[in-house]
């Protein structure tokens, strides 16, 4: 028979037996995840952030958007009709950290992308009340009057590419073009932006001329949450096995 | 002795100014510029005192040499602390229901001030609590000294340091959006440092214990203790973006990321505010009950089923999301699972209560513990509900989640504080008594009515809303858009922000007790009447 009071009486066997016992479920529920290939689909149309979007993100996050909005649309029939297509694994893989929240004190955005105009985005982001009276959203004025900060965003391209996004050399190397051809469509860079970043939407996003502001950036993000995925390509029935 | 405790403090404030020297962005210079302080500052600190680093409150000839200064600081803290995270949740919660009050300024709006609430309730509040009783138990029940000279003064300040630079980062916008584990790279391996002192002091006093046998109590806060170092450094794996910037990202992406956050944030409940305020229950319940335990062999049970079984139950935040179904499954099965230690634990705190029930009505301090146990078996039976999958489809993104998590943190966690502070704040000052047990009974009442009203407003509104989110008209169509039913929370979240104005303002009472008993005041009001003697039984004629 097992004595407890062995445990008891020693400190570094009570510490060694704790750590046993808390190390189980996270190596049976977690670790599998990185190697099962069934826990992302394949999809088509998934690419890494433009640095635009990249930055737009890390404004979303700043400003703790996370806190009231998920982006996670679950497989239920009311959430399909009001927001889309549900949410699959493949669409936040490039995603450090994910996004998906815990709270829906205001709507899904996981599929907001393209949903509105950017002006649109941009007047409720100022003053939401003014387009949608019952929000109790915060206004974020001063999005639109503060300048974007990226002299360092080749450094943000390499951490991530540290952590697995496969953001190649070029990519890096053009990161400052990419992002300043991203807010003037008429520019010679957009050609090789869409080249490197398939499908990214190049538009003045905040109609105001001049150096881009973070207001730019947050919409280009998102107005491309969402839109990546091919569902026309995608097939449920293919991940089956 | 004390000049070994130089050389750290220096290399750290020599690290402070270096960061503050090379800094890429405002607030790594601010925080450099904190580090420096808090090493510099820490030297003369030590210098000042002169070799004190701490006796007894009372000292008692013969008696073991306690560090009892470190918890009197902690007291200080844990209640300066638990008034400003109550208040910053008022003013979040007032934000919800008039939203004019974010001000449309950057640094007050509600998306930086949560996680600031969030933070400073668990980690400010929450985490002095433990470090202080901590301390106390393990120096009580070992009948020893804290071990390492400073190195528990290290962990009270450091501690402090870990949460100044969280909390001014998050208003400043530096976070990693990770829930509950918001700071950024670096401020997690201040703490990580801090951590590991604070574990050395821990199991250092272990070992200079008289008794034998570890008492239960500090089982509970080993268990805390280790695991939260392991959930903390694997959650907040990151690559800055260069060594003198706050921003990183984080190892992890997508479904990984979102399990691995879960596992850290249920755990951060699991193993911070459930397995170390067991720790409290299991020290303090017996000692202001003056009972022993109800059952030591329960609380063996008690304790390993429960850390065994809560590591697993983070897919639970999951549910119906990207995460591969079988681990859902899991998730929800362990959940469940959960319910039963839960409910032994609490049976073993409330019993211990067996032959003492009396106290109840003359001792509110017992009153604040007891009424803790029976919140916390609510919401043990509350949670396991809800990670069922199909009860959680409805609750999860809704405010009956809000509901929960405060049913926990206010009733268990904030009720066995308290009672915790008021057993400590007379004995720590050496004050003959508590300043007011009329005033500890109003906070009971303060407190208790105010979780009420907020966990019972939010359970309607947020039913309410996942009800009106699934809702169709007889045409098939989605009878409410998503701002209808932002528009009908309105009333229940200004009852939900009168709940926490209460729990506030019990908290303000709780400062003001703490502070007259310190300054060794006595109120002058009636006293509770002790039961009084059983008649004799008189022999039969």
């Amino acid at each position: 028979m097992f004595d407890h009071s062995k445990l008891e009486k020693n400190s570094i066997l009570m510490l060694i037996g704790i750590l046993i016992v808390v190390s189980i479920g996270g190596l049976v529920e977690i670790a599998p995840l990185f190697y099962l290939e069934s826990t992302i689909e394949k999809v088509k149309g998934m690419r890494p952030y433009t640095p635009l979007e990249l930055a737009g993100r890390n404004i979303y996050i700043r400003e703790g958007c996370y806190n009231c909005h998920s982006q996670m649309v679950r497989p239920f029939r009311d959430e399909v009709e009001r927001y889309g297509h549900y949410s699959l694994a493949a669409e936040s893989m490039y995603d450090h950290p994910f996004q998906w929240g815990s709270k829906r004190t205001g709507p899904d955005l996981a599929r907001v992308g393209a949903k509105y105009s950017d002006e649109w985005h941009m007047t409720h982001l100022i003053d939401p009340r003014a387009l949608v009276p019952e929000s109790v959203m915060p206004g974020y004025p001063f999005l639109a009057t503060t300048a974007l900060k990226y002299k360092d965003i080749e450094d943000h391209l390499t951490a991530n590419k540290m952590v697995g996004v496969p953001y190649d050399e070029a990519m890096i190397a053009a990161a400052r073009a990419d992002l300043e051809a991203q807010v003037d469509p008429d520019s010679d860079g957009v050609e090789a932006l869409q080249q490197r970043y398939p499908g990214a939407q190049a538009r003045n996003f905040d109609a105001q001329p001049g150096v881009p502001t973070e207001m730019d950036a947050l919409i280009a993000y998102l107005q491309v949450l969402g839109t990546m995925v091919d569902f026309k390509a995608y097939k449920a029935e293919d991940n089956y096995r | 002795m004390s000049f070994l405790i130089f050389l750290p403090l220096g290399l750290i404030g020599l690290l402070g100014l270096s960061l503050a020297a090379g800094a890429d962005d405002a607030v790594m210079y601010g925080h450099g510029l904190l580090m420096a302080a808090f090493g510099f500052l820490g030297i003369f600190w030590v210098i000042a005192r002169d070799g004190d680093m701490g006796g007894p409150a009372k000292a008692v000839p013969g008696g073991v040499n306690y560090n009892d200064g470190v918890i009197r600081a902690g007291v200080v803290a844990s209640t300066f602390w638990g008034v400003v995270g109550f208040s910053v949740g008022l003013v979040i919660a007032l934000q919800l229901a008039f939203p004019v009050l974010n001000f449309d300024l950057p640094w007050t709006n509600f998306g930086r001030l949560r996680p600031l609430h969030t933070s400073a309730v668990i980690f400010a509040f929450g985490g002095n609590v433990l470090m202080m009783t901590s301390f106390h138990v393990v120096q009580r029940t070992c009948q020893a000294r804290l071990a390492g000279g400073w190195a528990p003064w290290f962990v009270f300040w450091g501690y402090q340091l870990f949460l100044l630079m969280a909390a001014s980062g998050y208003v400043l916008g530096v976070t990693q959006s990770k829930e509950y584990a918001e700071p950024e790279w670096y401020v997690d391996l201040w703490l990580t440092i801090v951590w590991v002192v604070y574990l050395l002091v821990f199991m250092g006093t272990l070992w200079r214990r008289k008794e034998p046998h570890i008492y239960v109590a500090n089982w509970f806060y080993l268990a805390f203790i280790v695991t939260i170092a392991m959930l903390h450094i694997i959650n907040n794996l990151a690559v800055p973006i260069s060594l003198t910037s706050t921003k990183s990202y984080v190892l992890f992406a997508g479904v990984q990321d979102a399990l691995t956050q879960w596992w850290y944030g249920h755990n951060a409940v699991g193993f911070f505010l459930t397995a170390g305020f067991l720790g409290i229950m299991y020290y303090y319940v017996p000692k202001q009950a003056e009972r022993p335990v109800y059952s030591y062999r329960l609380s063996i049970v008690h304790f390993w089923s429960l850390i065994f079984l809560y590591i697993w139950a983070g897919p639970h935040h999951l549910h119906y999301t990207a995460l591969p179904d079988w681990a859902q499954t899991l998730g929800m099965t362990f959940s469940i699972m959960l319910w039963m230690p839960s409910w032994g634990g609490m049976i073993n705190g409330l019993m211990t209560l067996s032959g003492a029930w009396d106290k109840l009505r003359t001792d509110p301090v017992l009153r604040l513990l007891a009424i803790s146990i029976a919140f916390y078996g609510m919401s043990t039976f509350e949670g396991p509900l809800m990670s069922i999958k199909a009860v959680n489809g409805l609750s999860h993104f809704t405010d009956w989640t809000i509901g929960h998590v405060h049913s926990g943190a206010l009733g268990w966690v904030g009720m066995v504080s308290f009672g915790a502070i008021y057993f400590l704040a007379p004995r720590m000052f050496a004050a003959e008594k508590l300043y007011s047990l009329r005033l500890v009974s109003a906070h009971f009442w303060l407190a208790t009515v105010g979780i009420v009203l907020y966990a019972s407003a939010m359970w309607v509104s947020g039913i309410m809303q996942g009800l009106m989110w699934r809702a169709y008209d007889s045409l098939g169509f989605l009878e409410y858009s998503f701002a209808e039913t932002v528009e009908a929370m309105h009333p229940f979240y200004v009852i939900r922000a009168l709940g926490g104005l209460l729990y506030v303002v019990g908290g303000l009472v709780m400062a003001w007790n703490v502070y007259q008993t310190a300054q060794g005041r006595i109120r002058d009001e009636r006293p509770y009447e002790t039961t009084p003697a059983a008649p004799a039984t008189a022999p039969a004629e």
